[in-house]
C-alpha cells in the first residue's frame, strides 16, 4: 500500500488511477448481483408474505416480523449464536494461536505434524458430523472402543453438554485453518527481531509477548472476523450433528431459518430471521474492521 | 496497455461472465421434471430396507413395457422430505410423488400439486388394498394417493430373553409396565430403548399413551383445529406418565443421543443390553439385516402397547403409518402422467410385489393374504402385525405425518423437551394450544 505514490496535483485523477480498468471487476460483480443482491431482495420480499412453498404466496406485510420477533424461540437462537460466537473464539483462538506459533518452527518433525494437524480441514462437514456423531454415541461410540466409561456420557442428548460438544466439533473443523494463517504470520517476522532482543536478554516468553503477539496483531483481526462472521452463519455440522436439538439446546439462528422455513414450511418467517442473520452479519463484519483498525491495516516492518 | 486490447479483453470478460452464469443458472433449472425427457416417468424412492423391492418392481415394469419407462433415484428418509416438498412447490416433482399422506398430501391437494386419482384408479385397483389403508389416501372422499408399502402399526419389541433372566412376563397394563423398570435396572438391563435424537420415536410413546387415556377422539379434536384442543386432560395425563417414566429411568442412560440411522436403538434391543423397544416394523427390519440369529433363535417377543387403567381406549387400537402412498404429479406430462397410472394399476397389484416386501419382513396392505402370511419364513410375526392392524378399530397415522408441517415440527420439539424434562406438560399443552390452526 506504502509503495503507492501519492497523486501529485498536477495529473489528472485518471492519469493516476491506481490498477487496472473497473471493467475488471465486472465477472465478479455480475456474480455478486445475481448469487447475492437478487436473492436478497427476494429475501425481504418474502419476508413481507405468507408462503408455505407450494401454494401462491401472498402479502401479509409486517405480521411475519412481529410474530417472529416476538417468538420466545427466536431470542433464544440469537442468543445461542452469541454464546456459539463468543465459546468458538475463546477455545479457537489461543489453540490456533499456539499451533501456529508451534509448526511455524522449520524442523521436520513439525512439518509433518502441521500436514497432520491440516488434515481436518479436508473433510466435508457432513463427513465430520456423521463421524462424530458415531464417535459419540454413549452405547456403541468410543467409550466402549477404548473401554473408558467416563466417556460414556449423552454428549449430544444432554442439553447442557451439547454446547460444549458442538463447539468442540466446530473447533476441531476450524483450528487448522486459523494455525495455518497464523503459521504463516510467524514465518514472516524478521529474525532479526528475535536476534536483537535475545542479546538485550529477553527470554522466550519476553519475546512472545513483546515480538509475536504484536508482529501478529493483523493476523489476529483476519482469523477474529473469519471465526465471527462464520459462526454466525455456521448451519451444516450442528444440523448433521443434532439437528437444532435436543429440544432447542443447539438451534442457532441459521438452523431456526432453515428449520423455520423447510420443516416447518413458514418461508415468510424464515426469510424474516434470514434478513436478521444479514443484517447482524454486516454489522458485526463492519464493527470488527472498525474498531480493530482492520481497515487502516499497514506494514509493521517499517525500518527494518 | 493498448487501449483497444483493454477493451477487447473486457468485452471478452464480460461475455466470459455472462456464459458462465447463464450456464449455472442453466444447471438450477433442470430438474428432473425435465431430464427425464418427455417419454419416461420419473419416481423418487426411499433409501432403506424397502429401496430393493421398489427398485425391482419398476425394473421389472421397465423391462415388461419398453415404451413406458420409469426412472428412478433413492434418498434419505429425512433428506427426501425436504427435497420433495421443493420440488412440488418448483414445479419440479417426480412424475410418482411418494408420500405418508395426511397434512403434506392434503397441503399437495390444497396447492393443486397432485392430480385427483378417483376416476382413473378403478375399483379394481383400490380393491386390493385393505379399506383403512385405502382411506388414508383420501381427501374429502376423492382419491390422491395409492398405498405402496407395508402396514406399519407400532407394537412394542421385547428381548425374550431378557425376560427370562429376571423372570418376568411381558406387561399388558401401564402399572406392570412401570414394575418392570426397577427390575431390569437392578439386572444391569435397560428397560426401554428410544432413538431420542429423531424425535418421531419420542412421539410413538404419546401417541399410544393419549390414546389408550382418551380414545381416539382426543386427536381428532386436534385435527380438527378445536380451541385449547391440545389442553385436553389425557395429553397432560400422558406426559405426566412420560415423564414419570424417564424418572424412574424407564429409558437407557443417553436416549437422546440415540438416532435411528445409524440403528443403535434397536442394537441395544437385539445385543442383549436393553429389554423393550416400541417401534415400527422398520425395527424388525433392522434386527434382520443387524443379527438375523435373533429371529431364527425366536428371541424376537412383541406385544401390543399395554392398557392404562381407567382409560377409554380400546387395546387393541393402534398408531402408526398405514402404508407409504403413490401420488401423481399435476405438473408431470400427459405421456409421463399415463405411464404413472398405468403402473399404479398393474405394477403394485401384483404377487410378485406382494411376495417381495413379505420377503423383506412387511406386511403387505392387501386384503387376502392370510394364506401368504402363514406359508412365509416369520408367519407369526407376520400374522400377529396383519391382524393387528386389520382388525384395529382405529388405526391413527402418526401425528407428526397428520397435522400441518409446521404443527408437525412444533409438537416433534415440545415434545422431546418433555421427555428431557426442560418442559412440563401444561407448558407443553400451553406450547401446542398456540400452534392451532397454522
Amino acid at each position: 500500500m506504502n509503495s503507492t505514490p501519492p497523486p501529485t496535483g498536477t495529473g489528472t485523477a485518471r492519469g493516476y488511477r491506481a490498477g487496472p480498468s473497473a471493467w475488471w471487476t465486472l465477472p465478479a460483480l455480475a456474480f455478486f448481483v445475481v448469487f447475492a443482491l437478487i436473492p436478497l431482495a427476494g429475501v425481504a420480499v418474502l419476508s413481507l408474505m405468507a408462503w408455505d412453498g407450494l401454494s401462491a404466496p401472498h402479502w401479509t406485510g409486517l405480521r411475519n416480523w412481529t410474530r417472529v420477533l416476538a417468538d420466545p424461540v427466536t431470542g433464544h437462537a440469537a442468543l445461542l449464536s452469541l454464546k456459539i460466537i463468543v465459546l468458538s473464539w475463546l477455545v479457537q483462538t489461543p489453540l490456533s494461536l499456539f499451533l501456529g506459533i508451534f509448526t511455524a518452527g522449520r524442523q521436520r518433525y513439525r512439518n509433518v505434524l502441521a500436514v497432520l494437524y491440516f488434515v481436518p480441514l479436508l473433510f466435508s462437514s457432513a463427513a465430520v458430523a456423521i463421524a462424530f456423531k458415531a464417535i459419540l454415541d454413549p452405547n456403541f461410540g468410543i467409550s466402549r472402543a477404548v473401554g473408558w466409561s467416563f466417556l460414556s456420557r449423552d454428549w449430544l442428548g444432554d442439553p447442557q453438554l451439547v454446547l460444549a460438544t458442538v463447539v468442540f466439533v466446530i473447533a476441531w473443523q476450524f483450528i487448522p485453518f486459523h494455525t495455518l494463517l497464523y503459521q504463516a504470520g510467524v514465518r514472516q517476522i524478521p529474525a532479526s527481531l528475535y536476534e536483537a532482543s535475545m542479546i538485550d536478554g529477553a527470554g522466550p516468553v519476553q519475546q512472545f509477548r513483546w515480538i509475536t503477539l504484536p508482529q501478529l496483531r493483523y493476523t489476529l483481526v483476519t482469523s477474529s472476523t473469519l471465526m465471527v462472521v462464520g459462526s454466525l452463519t455456521y448451519f451444516d455440522v450442528v444440523f448433521v450433528l443434532t439437528g437444532g436439538g435436543p429440544g432447542y439446546s443447539t438451534r442457532l439462528l441459521p438452523l431456526d431459518m432453515y428449520l423455520t422455513g423447510f420443516s416447518a414450511n413458514d418461508m415468510g418467517g424464515a426469510s424474516v430471521l434470514a434478513a436478521i442473520l444479514v443484517v447482524a452479519g454486516l454489522l458485526v463484519a463492519v464493527g470488527f474492521t472498525r474498531f480493530s483498525g482492520f481497515n487502516r491495516m499497514q506494514s509493521q516492518q517499517e525500518g527494518l | 496497455m493498448n487501449r483497444s486490447f483493454r477493451r477487447r479483453s473486457a468485452v471478452a470478460s464480460i461475455v466470459t461472465a455472462l456464459a458462465v452464469v447463464a450456464g449455472v443458472a442453466g444447471c438450477g433449472s433442470s430438474g428432473p421434471g425435465s431430464s427425464g425427457g418427455a417419454d419416461s416417468a420419473t419416481a423418487w424412492i426411499l433409501t432403506g430396507p424397502t429401496e430393493a423391492t421398489f427398485r425391482a418392481s419398476f425394473d421389472a415394469w421397465n423391462k415388461a413395457h419398453p415404451d413406458e419407462q420409469i426412472k428412478v433415484q433413492s434418498f434419505e428418509n429425512d433428506a427426501y422430505k425436504q427435497k420433495v416438498r421443493s420440488a412440488v412447490g418448483a414445479g419440479q416433482a417426480p412424475t410418482l410423488i411418494f408420500g405418508w399422506a395426511g397434512g403434506i398430501l392434503k397441503s399437495y391437494v390444497d396447492a393443486g400439486a397432485v392430480d385427483d386419482l378417483t376416476g382413473s384408479i378403478g375399483s379394481d385397483t383400490t380393491g386390493h388394498f385393505l379399506p383403512s389403508v385405502t382411506k388414508v389416501g383420501q381427501i374429502g372422499d376423492k382419491l390422491y394417493a395409492v398405498p405402496n408399502n407395508g402396514v406399519k402399526p407400532a407394537v412394542i419389541y421385547y428381548n425374550k430373553e431378557l425376560f427370562q433372566r429376571i423372570g418376568a412376563q411381558p406387561p399388558t397394563t401401564w402399572d406392570q409396565l412401570l414394575q418392570l423398570v426397577p427390575r431390569f435396572k437392578a439386572a444391569n438391563i435397560a428397560p426401554i430403548t428410544v432413538s431420542g435424537q429423531d424425535k418421531w420415536p419420542l412421539l410413538m410413546w404419546e401417541e399410544y399413551l393419549v390414546d389408550r387415556i382418551g380414545g381416539p377422539d382426543v386427536m381428532r379434536r386436534v385435527l380438527a383445529n378445536t380451541p385449547d384442543a391440545w389442553s385436553d386432560p389425557a395429553f397432560i395425563k400422558a406426559n405426566t406418565m412420560i415423564q414419570q417414566l424417564v424418572d424412574a429411568g424407564g429409558f437407557v442412560n443417553g436416549f437422546s443421543s440415540i438416532s435411528t440411522k445409524t440403528g443403535a436403538d434397536v442394537a441395544l434391543l437385539y445385543t442383549g443390553k436393553a429389554a423393550m423397544n416400541l417401534n415400527l416394523p422398520s425395527a424388525y427390519q433392522t434386527i434382520q439385516t443387524g443379527d438375523p440369529s435373533f429371529l431364527s433363535g425366536g428371541k424376537l417377543g412383541y406385544l401390543p402397547f399395554p392398557a392404562v387403567a381407567g382409560g377409554k381406549g380400546d387395546v387393541k387400537n393402534v398408531v402408526g403409518n398405514p402404508s407409504n402412498y403413490w401420488s401423481v404429479s399435476a405438473k408431470a406430462s400427459q405421456q409421463q402422467k399415463k405411464i404413472a397410472l398405468d403402473y399404479l394399476r398393474g405394477g403394485l397389484t401384483t404377487d410378485a410385489y406382494t411376495d417381495a416386501l413379505l420377503k423383506i419382513g412387511l406386511v403387505p396392505p392387501t386384503t387376502g393374504v392370510q394364506a401368504k402370511l402363514a406359508s412365509a419364513s416369520d408367519a407369526p410375526y407376520l400374522t400377529t402385525i396383519y391382524d393387528s392392524a386389520q382388525q384395529a378399530p382405529s388405526f391413527q397415522l402418526s401425528w407428526d405425518q397428520a397435522l400441518s408441517p409446521a404443527q408437525g415440527d412444533a409438537l416433534l420439539t415440545n415434545l422431546q423437551q418433555v421427555f428431557l424434562k426442560q418442559i412440563t406438560p401444561t407448558q407443553f399443552s400451553a406450547n401446542m394450544n398456540k400452534t392451532l390452526g397454522s
